[in-house]
């Protein structure tokens, strides 16, 4: 196995060279509580900022999903302080207006780039921000919806903007305002609502294993 | 990170056997023989991998080891450690876990009129809810019923589903879809508004609801923003896990005892209702199997209500998802959605040959890819000295179109090419990984737990509801039907609740009992983490 050199937050292990980020925290010592989650990619939790050997620029990366390079540097940041706004979705009306009543913030975007530059998930953040200033919240909310809200963009913003609560804030409104009704969903409801399938559901609960078995085996599957 | 020489010499052969495959699946098993490779293959039937329980009210049945382990550990407490009548926290509804489950709970039982305390081991949100890619089920298509439906959940279990938790949910599946849109969660539609539906191994028709593939991650970001929408209402406790339940003198569950994971400090809450939405159990490794699960998926919850009393279900069946990443090492475990198959990718081995129709339910898919890797030799191995067969995701963008992969499976794409491997081009190596419990707690249709007063469960703690084998796309369902009716009832429960004194002797007995059945065990459980350090894994 080969063994590397890595700096957790300032101090040096040697650990196997082709671990990722988090597993060679684990085996250095680490037991972790902060800054670690799913362990998949999906969860945001494990937002870390490091530096390469004779690189002076910072890199970010989930600590699940990087794998480590000798001589790097690793901190974690599991909490940020980012502000909700407060709001309940159903008091909202999906505008513009909405957007900078809860975060007037979002009209001091610099559009800087830096957290496109710092989204593990490869979002071009800048470019949703721009669309958020354009009230265009379809947009907002397709363009942000891979957002694992991990943060490092908040976390890296000069206009201090909470870019993640913008984003998911879209996507709601999006959902819930803007996308197209599914008829064959309220005709499904109104229909359990009315009782339509209570009369099989019970015949079919008193069935034995064996009828229920066949009638299994015997089902019409769809193409 | 790319596929090695070796690797790329097989790959070769999944290429040229795929015009010949396409369109052409694998023909279905037949009842008898899908048993037969069951009973051969799946880990559930390898008797070195089960022990029977000693202690508690499901004492003489079996269950995996690990499993076995932490039921029968010592608590973190013995009752003379704390003074109970000093009581940090009072309210009407606990909820433990702040996963899809726990949130769905929190706000019924709001919505019903209890205040509410939230407490979870990590962050909230933090849980096998926000990693679930593929789907959740609901009959609402026209050619599509809750009948329908009914019967798929129940051949996928074996027909050994508890058929009144089988019909609530189903028949609440339409309703929590039009639920959770209403709270902002992006389903995939067409235009028109028709939702996008496909199949998911064992389903008969097209009800697979999806979220791009972060579906799960859609609804949990969204029932969490949801929650924290009321802060005078529902309190959140993050790192803040509960290691033992509370009782009152008069035998009914009072609240739990938490642990602030950071401090080490105990903090006692006395609650009228208490919901257990811990989730699963992956992380304990049965059989030594990698998992899809979250970093806090230990099984807390299963403790928790043993110990008072609760009997677990089916607690001695597993599912292993077929399709865990084999290979890159770093990826080892993770979950390849089943949506992938769905989408129409095959499973091939070594030599590209098709060995088992890609939608078959979860437990004969498994069973089949580890006796292609081990019996019958196909499989491919990797430089770690795994094996794995081919997922042949290229088939995709053949059947509906280029971009599909894309389109329809960003994180999967983006989660492969961190390793330098491209899922639109090259098949993906696949292994059987540990994945839902499908067994647990057993539960009334409202969510309230078997036999014991004043608690209630939901989720992947609890079983019944899928039998033996739960179908893809039934467990968000589950956690969000199930939530829901805890929530609610707890908070109608807790309006005629009238608590005694508060007492950890139930404790006492637990360990009077262990001692008594001759259990000298060092563990001590809840485990709340599982321990990697200085380990690979």
């Amino acid at each position: 196995m080969r063994m590397v050199d890595i700096y957790i937050m300032g101090k040096r292990y040697k650990v196997p060279a082709n671990l990722t980020i988090m597993k060679a925290m684990e085996y250095a010592g680490y037991k972790l509580i902060r800054g670690v989650g799913c362990r998949a990619g999906f969860c945001g939790a494990c937002a870390t900022v490091y530096r390469t050997k004779d690189d002076y620029r910072l890199k970010i990366g989930l600590a699940c999903q990087t794998v480590i390079e000798p001589g790097m540097y690793i901190a974690q940041i599991p909490f940020f302080p980012v502000k909700r706004a407060d709001y309940r979705l159903d008091e909202l009306e999906p505008t513009f207006e909405t957007l900078v009543k809860l975060y007037p913030e979002l009209l001091r975007c610099l559009g800087c780039g830096v957290c496109t530059k710092s989204c593990p998930q490869d979002l071009d953040v800048k470019d949703f921000m721009a669309d958020a200033m354009k009230g265009d919240i379809a947009a907002v909310a397709r363009k942000s919806f891979d957002c694992i809200m991990c943060g490092l963009c908040a976390a890296r913003c000069p206009a201090e903007e909470p870019q993640y609560r913008i984003a998911i804030l879209c996507q709601r409104l999006y959902a819930k305002y803007l996308a197209p009704k599914s008829k064959h969903l309220e005709e499904r409801i109104k229909e359990i609502l009315e009782g339509k399938f209570d009369a099989d559901m019970k015949r079919m609960k008193s069935l034995s294993v064996e009828e229920l078995r066949r009638m299994y085996a015997e089902r019409e599957i769809e193409e | 990170m790319s596929y090695t020489p070796e690797m790329r010499e097989s790959i070769k052969k999944v290429e040229a056997t795929r015009p010949a495959r396409l369109g052409k699946p694998f023909p279905r098993m037949a009842p008898e023989e899908k048993q037969e490779l069951l009973e051969r293959f799946h880990p559930d039937y390898r008797p070195e991998g089960f022990r029977e329980i000693r202690v508690g009210p499901n004492k003489g049945e079996k269950a995996m080891k690990e499993l076995v382990d932490i039921l029968e550990g010592r608590s973190h407490l013995t009752s003379d450690m704390l003074d109970l009548d000093r009581i940090d926290y009072d309210t009407d509804v606990l909820i433990i876990g702040g996963g899809g489950a726990g949130a769905s709970a929190a706000l019924l039982a709001r919505e019903n009129g209890a205040k509410v305390i939230l407490v979870t081991k990590l962050r909230f949100g933090d849980a096998n809810t926000m990693m679930a890619q593929g789907g959740i089920q609901a009959a609402d298509k026209p050619n599509d019923s809750p009948i329908i439906h009914y019967l798929d959940v129940m051949g996928g279990g074996g027909f050994a589903n508890d058929p009144d938790l089988v019909e609530a949910l189903v028949m609440d599946a339409p309703l929590v879809i039009q639920w959770l849109e209403s709270l902002g969660v992006m389903f995939d539609k067409e235009p028109d508004g028709t939702m996008f539906t496909i199949h998911g191994g064992g389903t008969s028709r097209k009800r697979m609801h999806s979220a791009g593939d972060y579906t799960g991650a859609s609804i949990m970001r969204a029932l969490r923003d949801e929650v924290l929408s009321y802060p005078e209402d529902i309190t959140i406790m993050e790192f803040a896990p509960a290691i033992e339940l509370l009782m009152d003198e008069k035998g009914q569950v009072a609240g739990a005892v938490l642990e602030n994971l950071e401090t080490g400090e105990h903090l006692v809450v006395r609650a009228k209702c208490t919901i257990i939405a811990t989730g699963d159990t992956g992380r304990l490794h049965y059989q030594g199997f990698a998992t899809t699960n979250h970093y806090g998926a230990t099984g807390d919850g299963l403790v928790l209500a043993y110990r008072v009393g609760a009997k677990l279900i089916h607690q001695d069946t597993y599912q292993f998802h077929p399709t865990g990443a084999a290979y890159p090492e770093q990826i080892v475990g993770q979950l390849v959605t089943a949506k992938v198959r769905g989408l129409g990718a095959q499973v091939v081995n070594a030599d590209g040959e098709q060995f088992v129709y890609h939608l078959e339910t979860r437990d004969a898919e498994a069973a089949a890819i580890i006796r292609e890797c081990t019996e019958r030799g196909k499989g491919v191995e990797t430089p770690s000295g795994m094996r794995g067969v081919w997922l042949d995701s290229p088939m995709i963008d053949i059947i509906h179109g280029p971009g599909t992969i894309e389109g329809r499976l960003p994180a999967m794409v983006r989660q492969f090419k961190r390793f330098g491997i491209d899922i639109t081009v090259d098949p993906i190596l696949v292994y059987p990984t540990a994945h839902y419990q499908n067994g647990g707690i057993a539960i009334e249709p409202d969510g309230s737990v078997k036999g014991v007063p004043n608690l209630y469960a939901a989720g992947a703690v609890t079983g019944g509801v899928h039998g033996r084998n739960r179908l893809m796309g039934n467990s968000l369902l589950e956690i969000t039907v199930f939530g829901r009716r805890a929530g609610r009832a707890a908070a109608l429960r807790a309006k005629e609740v009238r608590l005694g004194k508060l007492t950890l002797a139930h404790v006492d007995d637990w360990h009077r009992q262990l001692e008594e059945a001759g259990i000298g065990t060092n563990i001590v459980s809840p485990i709340l983490l599982p321990d990697y350090t200085r380990k690979v894994r």
